[in-house]
């Protein structure tokens, strides 16, 4: 979660800044168990996945990852929370609605909101105005969801939380939305709100101002009755007047604190001729005097309301209801400009009011003191310009509506603020209003705060409601005396543009849900409500349109769920500085992609894949467990296709010119791979323009491939379209001899390539380390992991595009790199672990302790975990036992050790997940509480019981007791082992003195660490003395020489020539070698740096009979010399894979396609006429190494495909060289004649054979020794301690070898840094009485690891087997083949496995 | 200032920016041949891209 910011300093001392993002869990407590995964409601692309499934907000990438904690996905919080003045968690209740958690969904909204039944049905919902699910069609109807919730409880039965009560009372003004939310959120905090009210009844204009039809009294009422459930005290008919002041409150009543918050209800007032006349109404007062006696003057009567906003739709609609012979609402805007919402004007028509736009008052008509009209004027204009109200009319344009009563409504304003005095020292604005700080509602007065439309002007309830909220927080700071801004979250506002979840891929419309109303005729008869709610499938149907903009939607769910309690919400993003010596960067790349370049289909049409994304389909933990299927129809494929070279070689557009190295051989994986998915009648077919398989085995996997039936096609593709409408695609594309050709496939999978990030390219940018021009870190082939700035160091793809092994070795070079110059300091900064004296329990009874872990509930919701224990502790021998929540928590660890001691238990039992996992942090807690580690026994009841048989859960049960008795049984027979170890030479052996072999000694040399270098010529430096330039173009000879001089130079190199190694013997840390020079060394480690040697084609294309015919490394020479018969040379030619990738020698030797093309283009350096052919069988230019290929086609170097079953001939003519091949275009015998030829020839191994045995290291089938894994340990030998540096492990360029022999110097360094080695004690031990040496054993052990042995005993001759602790892996090969149980596995003996046997037969 | 005060202050510790299977390596040797070793991670977990891929050529061993 953590990204680098920037480094100041130089290398040695760096000092870096890093940035950390929240992760949301604490990763020391969360145990993994996924418990907040299934409680979170929120999915979202599966990152991991490739976006091809969804996994929820809260998630771990994937189920093996390490850290093993989840971590929450959260992005700015969605534009409807922060639309809403309260910022009301809408997609949080959003969420848990979709979920049908209707009272999970409530108690979030009333987090802010203590009215959420009042709010869902008046509230104008800014929120869904800015809703994002617009972009696709409508906003989710936010507002009608939170009235469902409201309505799907009982409030009577709604609990209250237990609250700390405190003893302030506070003191609030007015119990309308402002004052009661202030109240209620006091109220949570633990005060006692005391709210004066004027008014009979509470609730503000909510009671008196807003129509029931829209807001039954019921609704509020109940919530208001739940607000005094939480001990607020509301006192009406309690007006604050002279005799009762706000001053008086504070002074005389002693409330430290007062809320204002009384509303705007009364009406602003605006002089027109007639305005006195008796029959105009305003409109606050006329709401308010229905709403309070239920009676209305305008009954039978012809109304004429003014003004377009909601307070005058609202009189109008109340007028028609209370009886009115006609209603017509008079406004100066149209129709669309009107303040009024939306949805309240077409209920309005609807109901039949009449609404003239765009007229004004001119006067009232008055006849014999009442009203009978109005007289209206035309208006010319309601805004001016810059868009503020600004009417204008036209005087002339005059018209008379007949009216017995005229409602003005054209705006309210604060109600007089007579009650406070100059006493009270309430400044007010030039408005009228309460001048109050807009984020902390402080007024003038300290103590007093005010909000709400007081403080703002009219406004919408939700406003005040959250006006109310700030206010109790304020007043809670002040009365606690804290600052009223410090680490304070102030409601979030709308942003433009935010970081949120992008819209789905699958964005079909789905309208929103339609709210059901009452019959249409019924609305005008009465004041029932006309909105009807949503019912629970349309609210979850409607819930489940929302697109999680935030990702995360804090519904806390996962709090709730997390019982170790790791969630945290609330963590921030960190910045960190650290002192560091040196950096590597490793940031790796990302993907092509294809979607970049139309033609593929890509990201338009399902069935049209990259290779990445197919990898995760062939997972069994991917998101289709491992079945292929087609995105169209799920439809298994029959014929795939795979498109190499997808954004990589190409000249496009977005494209990358260079070769990204892997394709081609995860293609062909894939291919086979997918056949073992499918079936062997899977058809595969893979397009392709060279195919690059030139490292280790990988032409052989490729000559595999072709065997098992994948289709190869060398071809250039035209485009992938789909024709039809069945999910198939069809690849145009043109053939080998230029013919245009089709074919139709089920699925097509795109090879794409590596690309650098632009992020990455903007840190390399702010580090000051320079990028190549296809933006990977620019290096020389002579320090392949170093940059530009000196003590930063690179690796990985980062440097060019390369495999796994490949980066995988670059990783331990970068280490070498890193750590070369830092050799002073190392060990300075490492703590080593110091634990207790272990007690000795030899002899005594064993006193088992059982800990049964109930991980969560993946064990204990699955088994009867206290029956488990309860069984256990029948168990004989056993001492104790527990039952843990999570028994790998630190606080379960802890108070484990307790019991050990408290129980002096001898023995421990843990069943709990899987010791692969686990068993090192228990054997771990065994030495912290003095215990000897091998007492250990685990039983894994998780992932071998409840994980496989969650819908049985007795059987569960019975299986789990089983496993423990097992565990017990073994435990039983345990013993304590002595801790083996052994001590480490610190000196390092390296064999060849080439390039690789001398940078491993030098890098080990710099480090501190004794080398000898056996060199078995008279002379350092290999092959590279023969090598002139690079392909990038650097000198070799220069870097080469200091090279040398600096290994000669070493005070800790001693360089023995003319020395190879006759004898060896000894293990990992301890070797002895003797040299032919009769130097015997000791040393810890071995790298072996051989080299190779050319083939040399005797008896093939005039090799060594026509002079002019050369190898590579002799034309290299000959460019060098730039000898006269280069520069009279009017053709030559090159032939590739000379004695390379044919049967008896089936590898790539990788070099020499770059190493011909370079002097292909020196050939046209000294002569551009000159004529040059290149003949070949795949152009293998891998990496960025593709630049030199197309300089050489732009340059004019032929190109010639030729056939291994149709290979160039070669004959002398008239002095000159002819070659006769098939062109592969033409399809017919070409004849060149040329003046020089070049053979690319193989690069072979030396014999290793000597070496290999000496070592007992393995050799592959073509004698090049073999690494301990292809991947993941590529430079270490099977043999501990035995590394590879240079061309004995394959052919390779010069800057491989500098990589190789940097990495086997940190993998050396690993083992020479140590003092000792520890080793694992569950080792194999002989049993001298039963041994009769009959060596079974020691052939089958596959790390030959035993000797036989002869001693006299007892005056006899005696036969025995030895182990060397150091080799064996305690695998049992020997146990199980020894025929008189002469020697066990410590740990493993056969009465321990006999004994769980027994307990597993019920025997015991 | 001296060279040899200059040596003195040396760190022995080494920065490794990206967890992928680079990374992860650079920082188990330097930190194993007795280096204190910050890995810095951008993403939830280390193991890069490799973790993403089922087999891996030319063994076609998982990947995991």
């Amino acid at each position: 979660m953590t990204e680098l910011q920037d480094v100041a300093g130089e290398e040695g001392r760096f000092t870096v800044t890093l940035a950390k993002q929240p992760r949301y869990v604490d990763a020391s407590k969360c145990t993994g168990c996924g418990d907040c995964a299934r409680a979170c409601p929120v999915s979202t692309a599966d990152v991991f996945n490739l976006g091809l499934n969804d996994c929820k907000a809260i998630f771990r990438a994937y189920p093996q990852a390490i850290p093993g904690a989840y971590g929450i996905k959260k992005f700015d919080r969605a534009p409807c929370v922060r639309a809403c003045p309260a910022n009301i968690n809408a997609q949080g209740y959003i969420q848990l609605i979709k979920a049908g958690k209707y009272r999970e969904a409530l108690r979030l909204i009333m987090e802010r909101l203590p009215l959420p039944g009042t709010l869902g049905r008046i509230c104008p919902h800014p929120c869904e105005s800015s809703c994002r699910r617009q972009e696709i069609d409508e906003s989710i109807s936010i507002c009608a969801l939170k009235r469902f919730v409201a309505d799907q409880v009982d409030w009577d039965t709604l609990p209250v939380p237990e609250i700390e009560k405190r003893d302030e009372e506070v003191a609030i003004i007015g119990s309308g939305p402002g004052g009661l939310s202030c109240a209620y959120h006091l109220a949570l905090l633990g005060y006692r709100p005391v709210i004066f009210e004027a008014a009979a009844e509470p609730g503000g204009w909510l009671r008196y101002g807003v129509p029931e039809y829209r807001l039954p009294r019921k609704v509020l009422q109940r919530e208001i009755d739940y607000i005094r459930r939480l001990g607020v005290d509301i006192r009406c008919n309690s007006p604050i007047t002279p005799d009762r002041t706000v001053g008086d409150l504070i002074i005389r009543d002693g409330y430290p604190a007062v809320f204002i918050s009384v509303g705007c209800q009364e009406s602003v007032h605006i002089r027109v001729p007639g305005i006195e006349t008796e029959g105009v109404l305003w409109a606050a007062d006329y709401l308010k005097e229905v709403a309070t006696t239920g009676i209305a003057p305008t009954a039978g009567k012809k109304v004429a309301v003014i003004g377009g906003g909601n307070v005058g739709i609202d009189a109008a609609r109340i007028a028609i209801r209370k009886g009115a012979s006609q209603v017509t609402i008079v406004c100066l805007e149209d129709r669309d400009e009107m303040p009024a919402s939306p949805w309240e004007l077409a209920e309005t028509e609807k109901e039949g009011i009449e609404i003239r736009h765009r007229w004004g008052v001119k006067q009232i008509l008055p006849n014999g003191g009442k009203v009978k009209g109005v007289w209206l004027k035309k208006v010319a204009q309601v805004f001016d310009e810059q868009g503020h109200f600004a009417p204008k009319y036209f005087e002339d344009q005059l018209e008379t509506l007949d009216a017995e009563i005229v409602i003005m409504s054209i705006g309210q304003r604060s109600s007089n603020l007579r009650f406070l005095t100059v006493a009270d020292g309430i400044e007010l604005t030039p408005r009228g209003l309460i001048k109050a700080d807009p984020e902390t509602l402080a007024t003038t007065r300290k103590g007093v705060f005010a909000g709400g439309d007081v403080v703002t002007g009219p406004y919408m309830a939700i406003a005040a409601i959250a006006d109310g909220r700030e206010a109790a927080i304020s007043i809670d700071r002040y009365l606690r005396g804290a600052d009223q801004r410090e680490g304070r979250q102030f409601p979030l506002r709308p942003l433009t543009a935010g970081k949120w979840n992008p819209l789905p891929k699958n964005n079909a419309p789905r309208p929103r849900a339609s709210i059901p109303t009452l019959p249409i005729e019924e609305w005008r008869q009465g004041f029932q409500e006309i909105c009807l709610g949503l019912d629970p499938e349309t609210a979850q149907a409607e819930a489940g349109r929302c697109i999680n903009c935030g990702v995360c939607s804090e519904c806390m769910e996962c709090v709730a769920a997390c019982l170790p309690q790791a969630v945290d919400h609330r963590q921030t993003p960190e910045t960190k500085e650290l002192e560091v010596g040196s950096i590597v960067l490793a940031t790796g790349f990302r993907p092509f992609d294809p979607k970049v370049l139309g033609t593929y289909l890509y990201g338009s049409h399902p069935n049209v894949v990259t290779t990445l994304e197919f990898e995760r389909f062939l997972s069994p933990g991917g998101p289709f467990q491992g079945h292929v299927k087609r995105l169209s129809d799920d439809r298994e494929p029959q014929k795939i296709a795979w498109i190499l070279c997808v954004g990589s070689r190409s000249s496009r557009e977005g494209a990358n010119a260079y070769c990204s190295s892997v394709c081609c051989m995860a293609s062909l994986k894939q291919a086979l791979i997918a056949r073992e998915h499918i079936g062997p009648q899977l058809e595969t077919t893979i397009f392709f323009m060279d195919m690059r398989t030139p490292r280790k085995d990988f032409e052989k996997y490729y000559q595999r491939v072709k065997g098992q039936g994948v289709r190869l096609i060398r071809s250039r593709i035209h485009s992938v379209a789909a024709p039809g409408k069945n999910g198939d695609l069809q690849i145009s594309y043109i053939g080998e001899a230029g013919e245009p050709l089709a074919e139709t496939f089920d699925m097509v999978v795109l090879a794409t390539g590596m690309e650098i990030s632009p992020g990455t390219q903007e840190l390399a940018e702010k580090l000051g380390v320079e990028l190549s021009r296809h933006k990977f870190v620019e290096h020389s082939c002579f320090e392949p992991v170093s940059t530009s700035r000196s003590g930063i160091y690179a690796c990985g793809v980062l440097t060019g595009p390369k495999d796994i092994p490949q980066s995988v070795r670059e990783g331990s070079a970068a280490a070498a790199a890193a750590t070369r110059n830092l050799a002073e300091a190392r060990g300075s900064l490492l703590k080593k672990k110091v634990y207790p004296p272990e007690q000795d329990f030899l002899g005594e009874e064993p006193r088992i302790g059982v800990f049964i872990c109930n991980c969560g509930i993946n064990i204990g919701g699955v088994a009867d975990v206290p029956a488990v224990a309860e069984y256990a502790r029948s168990i004989a021998n056993v001492a104790y036992v527990q039952e843990n929540l999570f028994s790998c928590s630190e606080d379960a660890q802890n108070q484990m050790i307790d019991m050990i001691r408290e129980h002096q238990l001898n023995r421990v039992v843990v069943a709990a997940c899987s010791p692969t996992t686990h068993q090192p942090i228990f054997q771990d807690m065994l030495r912290n509480a003095g215990l000897n580690k091998y007492l250990f026994e685990m039983a894994n009841i998780r992932n071998q019981c409840t994980w496989v048989h969650q819908y049985n859960r007795d059987a569960a049960t019975r299986k789990c007791m089983d496993l423990v008795n097992m565990a017990v049984a073994k435990a039983r027979l345990l013993q304590q082992l002595e801790y083996l170890s052994v001590g480490v030479t610190h000196q390092a052996l390296v064999v060849g003195g080439g390039v690789s072999g001398m940078t491993t000694a030098l890098a080990l040399a710099d480090q501190g660490y004794e080398v000898n270098l056996a060199e078995s010529s008279d002379r350092l430096g290999g092959h590279a003395l023969k090598l002139h330039t690079t392909w990038r173009g650097e000198q070799v000879h220069p870097h080469l020489h200091e090279l040398i001089r600096r290994v000669q130079d070493h005070d800790r190199i001693q360089v023995h020539f003319e020395a190879t190694v006759q004898e060896a013997g000894g293990a990992v840390g301890n070797f002895t070698s003797h040299l032919s020079n009769g130097a015997l060394i000791r040393h810890g480690v071995v790298v072996l740096a051989t080299g190779a040697e050319p083939y040399r084609p005797l008896g093939q294309y005039l090799y060594r009979e026509n002079p002019n015919v050369f190898l590579s490394l002799d034309m290299d020479r000959e460019i060098a010399t730039n000898s006269r018969r280069l520069k009279n040379a009017r053709a030559a030619a090159f032939i590739q894979c000379v004695g390379s990738r044919i049967p008896e020698r089936p590898y790539c030797s990788r070099v020499c396609c770059t190493s011909s093309v370079d002097n292909a283009l020196k050939f046209k350096e000294i002569n551009p006429e000159m004529d040059v052919y290149i003949l070949y069988r795949d152009m293998r230019t891998y990496g960025e190494r593709e630049y030199l290929y197309q300089q050489a086609l732009q340059k004019g170097v032929i190109f010639i495909r030729y056939q291994l079953e149709d290979l160039p001939r070669v004959t002398e003519a008239n002095g000159r060289i002819r070659i006769r091949v098939t062109d592969h275009i033409l399809q017919r015998p070409l004849d060149l004649t040329v003046d020089l030829l070049t053979l690319a020839s193989a690069i072979v191994p030396r014999d290793n054979t000597h070496l290999a045995e000496m070592y007992k290291v393995a050799l592959n089938e073509e004698g090049f020794f073999s690494e301990a894994h292809a991947k993941i340990r590529p430079v270490d030998c099977a043999t501990n301690g035995i590394f590879l540096a240079g061309l004995c492990h394959n052919p390779k360029p010069l800057e491989d070898s500098v990589r190789l022999g940097l990495a086997a110097a940190a993998r050396a360094a690993t083992i020479l840094s140590k003092d000792y080695l520890e080793l694992e004690a569950h080792v194999a031990r002989p049993v001298d009485e039963n041994c009769d040496g009959c060596a079974f054993c020691v052939d089958g052990c596959p790390f030959q690891a035993i000797t036989l042995l002869e001693y006299v005993k007892e005056g006899q001759v005696k036969k025995t087997v030895e182990i060397d602790e150091t080799l064996c892996k305690g695998c049992g090969s020997c146990m199980a083949t020894c025929p008189k149980q002469g020697i066990n596995v410590a740990g493993f003996s056969l009465p321990q496995i006999g004994a769980q046997v027994e307990a597993a037969l019920g025997l015991i | 200032m001296s060279k040899a005060l200059d040596q003195g202050q040396k760190q022995g510790a080494v920065m490794v920016v990206g967890g992928g299977i680079a990374g992860m390596q650079a920082a188990l040797d330097a930190a194993n041949s007795g280096f204190y070793v910050h890995l810095v991670e951008k993403g939830s977990s280390i193991g890069g891209v490799m973790a993403q891929i089922d087999k891996t050529f030319p063994t076609n061993d998982c990947a995991m």
